[in-house]
């Protein structure tokens, strides 16, 4: 399932690229892109695991950028 | 101004006046307070960097150790470490006023792309049981609904104009000034403004599919195709901040050791490097270039689905054309009129006439050809003969209009010079009573700026420029010729097309991309296959915006020219930022090391280039076809 969110206080363009790597790391994870320019994150990840997955991938923003949220 | 953006700035300017204030005090009167002075610098200091003393530490307890908040800290409190209280604040300060910039010009281009993708519309007006208008979502409205817009309202679904003309703006669309006019049966487009009067719209999409949700979709996932010049800088990235901060750990220690030289003059130096390790410049304006330059296309009525497209598109070098649609109108037009023994304006009459109960092409073209308009009541016993033309009897005579056979078969003796004339397309010869009356030429008619775009295009250096075509041998070559392609090939069914397609990119040199330019039907997989897709008249086809990667929202081939200078212009935008960023980074590394670069340098290698690097990838946005 792809499902694109939008990334709430992403201050950082370094930090963008981060994350995204990061997100990419997670189990399950297809394809992760983080767009500072359009402050989104656009993830394919597994069906049945999604929420689980979207919740690492949060835990995995706060710690690149403490402030980060990402709106779900 | 961000309410974020306004708070930092406060911030900024009470920092820089208790610290002007402060300097005043301690460097030009020379005070000596001890450990006092420490204290009155300590007071800007946290004005100044408290969020990111807080994110550094929330940071180092995540485990990010190469995180700029860290590094930063770690240079100014060196900095306070080794005396250099007023330096410690000063770097902070230039450190925030570079990040205030920076999120100010990036929302600001974030900004002026949404207002420009300000086509997404609010509401919809529908007619309740007593006839009043009321306005509903448009993601509400089903397909085969009528809707009512008003003028000065957004069209805000596709739809078939039932009632009412109108003109209407599509500029938003296609970058095209000239309105478009509307009337009854006319197919309209969501995103376009109605101007003048009320239409009555039976909807014929459902918003979601609707041309306007699908170019804002393809606009807003543009910035998940990365470029490779992206995807370097993110390489880069990764490995430059750790080396540096290795740099710096070995540069505090090593010498002193060696040398024996006191360590804080090298911790000193070490602290520069510090300063410079944030890859921020590079990773934020090479996005930035290429998502200005995507915005910027649609202004122009180019949609381009990603950075990578641009890239690609700059390094074009054959460019293969689809002829009809493309390079030429798609429609049939008269192009020439050979009477004889009657004149030019009868001649098309006559045919006209005894075509006018056909609905084939050719016949609408001979009746759009006519000065008046042809009246039927003049016609009677038509016969459509297949694969020949028709016979029929006009004004009581016995009229014969159709090929070479239709005549020949009906013993009507046709002048050589007329069996052959020199005109490329379909000829129409006309008898009237057994006596032929002459013939008129029908093709396909190259579209304006065709030619000139080839030309264009052969001027910025593209190698090869090809056309494919269905069309046979004769009528393909001539107007390849006429273009100045520099190839053609002829007689392709559909399916054909990719096979010469795949021939052309087995000849491509190395580095080079091979762009096909088609009108979106029929061709999706030829779009699919080429390195670069470009669909023309995109508006309002689905097939050309899903399979194409950059869209053309009108018919016009100038566009081409236009999308080839915008992607070299964003390519060299981008070198030249990966260039001046780099270079400066590393000047001032090698001489943060010599000692011949302090702090002030440091924070203008940073800060100064990510500033200067911005500006310089926001004109990317600023091309002008």
């Amino acid at each position: 399932m792809k499902k694109v969110f939008d990334l709430i206080d992403l201050d950082c363009a370094n930090c963008a690229r981060k994350m995204e790597d990061a997100i990419k790391k997670i189990d399950g994870v297809e394809s992760a892109t983080v767009s500072f320019m359009t402050q989104k994150l656009t993830i394919t990840a597994d069906d049945a695991r999604f929420d689980e997955i979207m919740k690492k991938a949060a835990a995995a923003c706060k710690k690149v950028e403490p402030d980060c949220r990402i709106a779900m | 101004m961000t309410r974020k953006q306004k708070k930092m700035l406060a911030r900024i300017i009470v920092t820089f006046v208790i610290l002007a204030a402060e300097m005043i005090f301690f460097k030009v009167a020379d005070v000596k307070w001890g450990y006092g002075e420490l204290v009155c610098y300590l007071v800007p200091y946290f004005i100044i960097g408290y969020d990111i003393l807080r994110k550094a530490a929330l940071n180092i307890l995540h485990g990010q150790v190469f995180d700029e908040n860290f590094l930063m800290t770690i240079a100014t409190v060196g900095a306070f470490f080794t005396g250099e209280y007023s330096e410690g604040t000063a770097v902070m300060l230039f450190y925030q006023v570079g990040e205030l910039f920076q999120s100010y010009a990036v929302n600001k281009s974030r900004r002026s792309i949404a207002e420009l993708m300000d086509i997404r519309p609010d509401y919809a007006n529908i007619e309740d049981e007593k006839g009043d208008l009321v306005q509903v979502d448009p993601e509400t409205i089903n397909t085969g609904d009528i809707i009512v817009i008003k003028p000065g309202e957004k069209i805000p679904l596709d739809g078939i104009v039932t009632e009412g003309s109108s003109s209407a703006d599509t500029s938003a669309l296609t970058g095209e000034s000239v309105p478009r006019s509307v009337s009854a049966g006319s197919d309209v487009i969501s995103g376009c403004i109605n101007l003048s009067g009320t239409l009555r719209v039976r909807v014929t999409k459902p918003f979601g599919q609707s041309t306007v949700s699908k170019i804002l979709e393809l606009v807003e996932n543009s910035a998940e195709k990365k470029s490779k010049s992206e995807n370097f800088i993110s390489k880069f990235a990764r490995v430059y901040t750790p080396a540096v901060v290795i740099g710096a750990c070995l540069l505090a220690i090593l010498p002193p050791l060696i040398t024996g030289e006191p360590f804080g003059g090298w911790v000193h130096r070490a602290m520069t490097f510090l300063v410079i390790s944030c890859p921020c410049a590079l990773v934020i304006s090479i996005p930035l270039s290429f998502f200005c330059s995507i915005g910027g296309a649609s202004r122009e009525g180019v949609l381009i689905k990603g950075g990578n497209y641009i890239e690609a598109l700059a390094d074009a070098g054959i460019m293969v054309f689809d002829k009809t649609g493309t390079l030429t109108e798609g429609t049939f037009e008269v192009t020439d009129v050979c009477p004889v023994n009657t004149d030019k304006d009868t001649l098309i009459m006559t045919a006209a006439l005894a075509e006018c109960y056909s609905d084939h092409p050719i016949a609408a073209s001979l009746k759009r050809a006519c000065k008046t308009k042809p009246d039927p009541s003049r016609v009677q016993n038509v016969h459509e003969i297949a694969g020949k033309g028709v016979s029929a009897q006009v004004d009581g005579k016995i009229t014969l209009a159709g090929n070479l056979r239709l005549l020949e078969g009906e013993g009507i003796s046709v002048p050589e010079a007329d069996k052959s004339c020199g005109h490329i397309g379909t000829a129409v010869h006309v008898a009237v009573n057994g006596v032929y009356m002459g013939h008129i030429i029908i093709s396909d008619k190259v579209k304006p700026g065709a030619g000139e775009t080839v030309l264009a295009l052969k001027e910025l250096g593209i190698r090869k420029t090809v056309m494919l075509t269905g069309d046979m041998k004769a009528a393909g070559e001539a107007v390849a010729k006429k273009l100045g392609l520099d190839e053609c090939r002829t007689e392709l069914l559909p399916a054909d097309k990719v096979g010469e397609v795949e021939t052309l990119i087995n000849e491509k040199q190395a580095k080079e991309t091979l762009v096909f330019v088609g009108d979106g039907i029929n061709d999706a997989p030829v779009l699919t296959r080429a390195d670069v897709g470009i669909a023309m008249g995109g508006i309002g086809s689905d097939a050309a915006i899903e399979a194409a990667d950059i869209v053309l929202m009108d018919d016009k081939p100038e566009k081409i020219v236009f999308a080839v200078k915008l992607s070299r212009r964003t390519m060299q935008i981008v070198k030249q930022n990966i260039v001046f960023a780099l270079g400066v980074k590393l000047i001032t590394l090698i001489l943060g090391a010599l000692g011949l670069a302090g702090m002030w340098a440091a924070v203008f290698a940073d800060v100064g280039v990510s500033v200067i690097a911005i500006l310089n990838a926001m004109r990317t946005g600023k091309f002008k076809a």
